[in-house]
């Protein structure tokens, strides 16, 4: 027997009831948006504060009730007994761990606390943590509203241990600011190793630490000159109060009439240091000499660039000091603000002539709430864990041009909210990576390409019909299904309108991230696997086909038999498969055969892809001759289902049942030289960087010298260009024209990618040892 | 043609009359300046700078060679930076009777001009305090004067250069700075006068190594505090600075400039930053209505800066102890002038104040960071932000003391902002 779990939240309490919860308060006029906001609190546990200058964030962790699908076979002894299904399928409820964070602005606090005090049951926390500036000033009101003791924790150690946690469990994370690039947000692919980085948080002041590891850091340095005096400074000058507002003016302005410029001086460029004219010579060096007046807009651009260009000086420097590359800049004064990331970049570029690269955090405003809520929860060990974003419960980065979306730049408000959840499994990188670091999942980024990003998010929407009424369809006993599904199609679909105006919302745009997207948003919604019933009865159908297909590939030749297998897969991963002339749009067809005439691998991984018969007629048999060649054979699934993709519960019981027929399998299964494993992913592609860590353990283990990926999801859109270190084969039938064409190829074009690492034993070389 | 200061002076026709190429003159400076091309290339550090320098009467037979190589008089070095006007002048107090009879009447007239007046319009200034007397320079003995006046003044100076003819003298004036380069047509349009435009940090490393040398008597060029983090017993004491490389040298101007100089002639620019004087001045300007540089000194030494700075100490009640910041730290310059209340509270003194402070300690932090990068602890900081500016010498002073435990050393030098004109004067009499 075996059980198989997928995610789905129960459904939140929603807001709609906080309208009674402030008839006490002092301001009135304050009340929490209709949304849901603070989810699971009848759960949550071990809060924590972060309470900035504006902006106030909450983080908590509650348990998560599931609704899971499960499969299980039928117990041989009642076999006889059972319907004719191959397996049951049945939904339950399990719990897991989830974290929360709410930023909203400070005005809220004391609406937010009372409806946290009345929504808050079955919890036996004592102590909140708190950090941030502003949380002293709060301290009495969390106590008395709360009942809870507030206990401080210091600002800096909270945010380096956000730091290290976000950028650990979010892929993404960090990110280039290029103002005029075609998507102003390049995400970084992040090094599974994070350390050692400097980390620049600009606050009212500037602090610079150095982080070496999980529990090492040093504050080297600092600055006074910070985001306060931009805005006290900012605010004398203009006589304007608020830090947006000057940032706003600062946009408009002209810093060049207050500043003196090497061109004031020089009347050009200062040829002989390669100082250009346009560089700024001493700030507000014009407003010293010139009898006039300033604008206030001008005035505060050039204060603007003054304290940018100090603050990004002085990271250089201390960068070159402690010779650093990697520096992150966080703080109020950088939060989201796209004008201050673009003068903090243009500084760091210019002094350290693009050596170093000023990296800024998706999740830059969690970091003091995040690291605060770890050192009360440590305890839980939340660090033993890998944490995923879930995309359907985080609002995601808002946009931040103030003149490309100027409505979400009313911040008023606004709850952002960041969920994450705990993953069942700890996940690491695949050992055969040849560059871990570089690696990137996915073959194109839809941020920066904007042909493919129209392309992707039209056809998500278009299929979103099909999807709803799938989910309903699959849960033909529930009456609400309806309406869940309904919401569904609201959620997801405001999540493409959102992609589409803010790409980068949840890192770089990829298919993957629209897929798991909607995964997520099916979860959320309680569908946890709508293919459920259509992958078991092709699943059923497939396997009495099973022995019959065995039976005709033992008939062919071995060479023909190769290419039968072959045909199988790609045959098996789309239904009207035609008898496709080779060769094939991406053909290395012939070395795989040479390879194969050599001897055989030590072991095969293999990630394979859909239910039915891609695994049971297209897969099986090639995992029987590899078996048969002497290769043993890792086959990875997913932990949990997406679309039609075979779980790992799915495939026990397959491959039991194939066991039963086939006596080469059994004995593989047997002798311990098939090995069934999870990928630790519920996603129809493959992000082989965040792979279940007992994978990665078999993989070393074994000594793994093949690695097979199969289907679009996995080998297209993913890992199409991923270098491994070891041989690889990525075969898929392109089932998508647009993609095709893009390939330079028409619809059911077959990609055949057989790899061989640069450095190591080609394949002629083998065949010449037999 | 060359003049020599002396009208028609044609038993020296034979001289080089190339602006561009000025001779050569005295072998008393002795290399010093390494204008002795096989030097040059030989020792870059050499022997001090002190023992190189030789102010004796030089041999009657050498003076003669040395006369043919001299530069006609007047003997000028000028600074156009982006605020001020830096101008030296040497006046020659050896003049003999013969010298006298065929000087020029409008040499003489700019020479009685500049020495019989210590202000100069409206605004320029000659200050007497800094005036080397005795000097030998290329075998003449003299005054040396040190002039300044504001750069948007230029027009006025140039309008007064072509009321005394001073074109017809037919010098060549050796100028550095960003103005030499910015004005050069206005000084041919309006004055008829041709610059020869130098590099001001080249001048300036030049003016500080030299002036440093010839003050071996009178008050010492170069000084620091003693006991920098005491107010009470912070005094300047004399410094001298024997064999002085490698030395990090910040010049605070408008803007400023912070070189690593190695030797004479090995120096490098390190950084530099746009917050400097002009940015004290201007944003003083601005905040309290003051207009000029010694006005708002005035006002910062009467103001609080711990009013409008939020101090560590207003965030952690006291010391941030965990990071070893003390409770007088700043933590955000200007911090508290993010409260309305105390925007309203606030003198124009303390606004003051705290733009000096805040100037100040951020040059000397990225000196500080400089120095830890290259490796180097002496560091002597110049130029006109310091001139009567002891306020912010001491907090250099203390900074650098305090946040470098005691390792780095802050100097300062007597003629402040004169280094890049005198660089350009010597360049005038040996061209390097």
């Amino acid at each position: 027997m075996c059980a198989h779990y997928a995610r789905s939240v129960e459904t939140s309490p929603t807001m709609a009831e906080c309208g009674r919860v402030d008839s006490h308060t002092m301001d009135k006029s304050i009340t929490l948006p209709p949304d849901e906001i603070f989810r699971n609190l009848e759960n949550a546990k071990r809060f924590a504060i972060d309470i900035g200058g504006s902006l106030t964030k909450l983080a908590y962790y509650s348990t998560v009730k599931h609704k899971v699908a499960k499969v299980r076979s039928f117990d041989h002894s009642t076999k006889e007994a059972a319907s004719d299904k191959l397996y049951e399928i049945s939904v339950q409820e399990e719990v897991t761990a989830r974290l929360h964070f709410i930023k909203f602005e400070n005005a809220y606090i004391e609406t937010c606390l009372d409806f946290i005090k009345d929504h808050l049951v079955n919890t036996e926390t004592k102590v909140i943590k708190a950090t941030g500036g502003g949380a002293h000033k709060f301290k009495v009101l969390i106590e008395r509203k709360l009942g809870l003791k507030v206990d401080k924790e210091d600002e800096m150690s909270c945010l380096i241990k956000g730091c290290n946690f976000v950028l650990k469990n979010i892929p993404h994370e960090a990110f280039v600011y290029a103002k005029h690039a075609d998507s102003e947000f390049r995400f970084q692919t992040t090094d599974p190793d994070i350390f050692p980085y400097l980390l620049v948080n600009i606050g009212s002041g500037v602090s610079i630490a150095k982080v070496e590891s999980e529990d090492k850091f040093e504050r080297i340095g600092g600055s006074s000159i910070g985001g306060g005096t931009f805005w006290g400074l900012g605010a004398l000058l203009t006589k304007t109060k608020r830090f947006d507002e000057l940032l706003q003016l600062a946009s408009k302005g002209q810093h060049s009439s207050v500043d003196m410029l090497v061109k004031d001086i020089y009347g050009g460029s200062y040829g002989y240091l390669g100082l250009t004219g346009d560089l700024i010579a001493s700030s507000f060096g014009k407003s010293a000499t010139a009898d006039k007046e300033f604008s206030k807009e001008d005035m505060a651009k050039s204060l603007l660039h003054m304290i940018s260009n100090d603050i990004g000086q002085l990271a250089c420097l201390y960068a070159r000091l402690h010779n650093l590359s990697r520096v992150y800049f966080g703080g109020f004064f950088i939060r989201g603000h796209p004008l201050t990331m673009h003068t903090i970049t243009y500084s760091i570029n210019f002094f350290t002539k693009g050596e170093v690269q000023a990296l800024f955090l998706r999740h830059e405003g969690y970091l003091g709430a995040i690291g605060a809520f770890l050192k009360g929860a440590e305890e839980d060990n939340p660090n033993q864990y890998s944490w995923g974003e879930n995309y359907a419960g985080s609002s995601g980065l808002m946009s931040v041009s103030p003149d490309m979306y100027p409505m979400q730049r009313a911040r008023s408000g606004t709850f952002d909210m960041l969920e994450m959840d705990r993953l069942d499994r700890q996940l690491v990188n695949l050992p055969l990576l040849q560059e871990p670091s570089s690696y990137i999942p996915d073959t194109v980024d839809l941020t920066e390409d904007a042909p493919a990003r129209e392309y992707w998010l039209f056809c998500f929407e278009d299929a979103l019909d099909g999807v709803v009424k799938r989910a309903v369809a699959s849960q033909p006993d529930m009456p609400e299904a309806a309406v869940r599904a309904e919401k569904f199609r609201q959620k997801y679909r405001h999540k493409l309108q959102t992609l589409r105006y803010q790409p980068f919302a949840y890192g770089s745009l990829t298919v993957r991230s629209l897929l798991d997207t909607r995964e997520h948003c099916l979860n959320e919604f309680n569908f946890p696997d709508p293919y459920s019933k259509i992958k078991e009865r092709e699943n059923d159908v497939a396997l009495k086909y099973y022995q019959k297909v065995v039976k005709s590939l033992e008939e062919l030749s071995w060479e023909d038999r190769q290419f039968a297998l072959v045909r199988g897969v790609l045959a098996g991963n789309v239904f009207d498969w035609g008898a496709k002339a080779r060769p094939w749009l991406v053909d290395s067809y012939d070395q795989w055969l040479e390879r194969l005439k050599g001897p055989p691998h030590k072991c095969a991984l293999l990630f394979v892809d859909n239910s039915g018969v891609d695994i049971i007629l297209g897969v099986m048999p090639l995992v029987r001759e590899l078996l048969s060649r002497g290769t043993e054979v890792v086959l990875a699934s997913n932990s949990g289902p997406a679309l039609n993709d075979v779980t790992n519960g799915e495939l026990q019981i397959l491959t039991e049942r194939i066991a039963a027929m086939d006596p080469v399998i059994q004995s593989g299964l047997r002798d311990d030289r098939l090995t069934l494993v999870q990928n630790g992913s519920s996603s129809p592609c493959l992000d082989l960087s965040r792979l279940d860590k007992a994978l990665a353990m078999v993989v070393r283990e074994r000594k793994t010298d093949l690695v097979i990926i199969e289907g679009m999801g996995r080998a297209i859109h993913t890992n199409y260009f991923a270098t491994l270190s070891c041989e690889s084969l990525k075969l898929a039938v392109i089932k998508n024209s647009w993609l095709a064409d893009r390939l330079g190829g028409k619809l059911f074009s077959v990609v055949f990618k057989y790899e061989v690492p640069a450095g190591k034993p080609s394949q002629e070389a083998a065949v010449l040892t037999p | 043609m060359a003049f020599n200061g002396h009208q028609h002076d044609n038993e020296i026709v034979d001289e080089d009359e190339t602006p561009s190429k000025l001779p050569r003159c005295n072998k008393e400076m002795h290399g010093h300046l390494r204008n002795d091309p096989q030097n040059e290339a030989a020792a870059p550090a050499g022997p001090s700078t002190s023992d190189r320098w030789a102010s004796n009467a030089t041999p009657r037979h050498r003076k003669d060679s040395v006369k043919k190589t001299r530069p006609p008089f007047p003997w000028f070095g000028m600074d156009i930076g982006g605020t001020l006007v830096k101008l030296v002048y040497f006046e020659p107090k050896d003049i003999t009777a013969e010298e006298e009879q065929e000087e020029v009447e409008n040499l003489k007239s700019i020479r009685r001009y500049l020495t019989s007046n210590i202000a100069y319009g409206t605004t320029g200034i000659r200050d007497v305090h800094l005036e080397l007397q005795d000097l030998t320079l290329c075998g003449r003995k003299g005054n040396l004067h040190f002039i300044r006046f504001p750069t948007h003044d230029l027009p006025v100076f140039l309008q007064m250069g072509r009321n005394k003819h001073f074109s017809s003298l037919h010098t060549t004036l050796c100028a550095t700075g960003g103005g030499a380069y910015k004005f050069e047509n206005d000084f041919r349009t309006m004055a008829d006068l041709q610059l020869h435009k130098l590099d001001e940090l080249d001048c300036l490393v030049r003016g500080v190594l030299y002036i440093d040398s010839v003050m071996s008597s009178g008050p010492s060029e170069c000084y620091y505090f003693e006991n920098p983090t005491d107010p009470d017993h912070c005094v300047q004491k004399p410094y001298l600075l024997e064999n002085p490389y490698p030395l990090l040298l910040v010049n605070i101007g408008s803007g400023v400039s912070i070189l690593a100089v190695y030797s004479e002639n090995n120096y490098k620019r390190v950084t530099g930053t746009s917050l400097g004087g002009g940015t004290f001045l201007g944003l003083c300007c601005l905040l309290t209505g003051c207009s000029t540089f010694e006005e708002a000194l005035e006002m910062a030494s009467e103001g609080e800066s711990t009013r409008v700075d939020k101090l560590v100490r207003d965030i952690y009640g006291g010391d941030y102890e965990r990071f070893g910041l003390p409770g007088w730290a700043v933590a955000s310059s200007f911090g508290n002038m993010m409260s309305k209340e105390k925007r309203e509270s606030v003198s124009k003194e303390d606004l003051a104040r705290a733009t000096l402070v805040t100037i100040t300690n951020n040059i000397g932090s990225i000196t500080r960071m400089c120095a830890l990068n290259e490796n180097i602890e002496r560091v002597v900081f110049v130029g006109n932000f310091l001139r009567v500016n002891t306020l912010s010498m001491k907090l250099l002073a203390y900074a650098m003391d305090y946040w470098s435990k005691g390792q780095l050393k802050a100097l300062f030098l007597r003629h402040e902002g004169y280094f890049g004109a005198v660089g350009a004067l010597l360049e005038l009499l040996h061209p390097s």
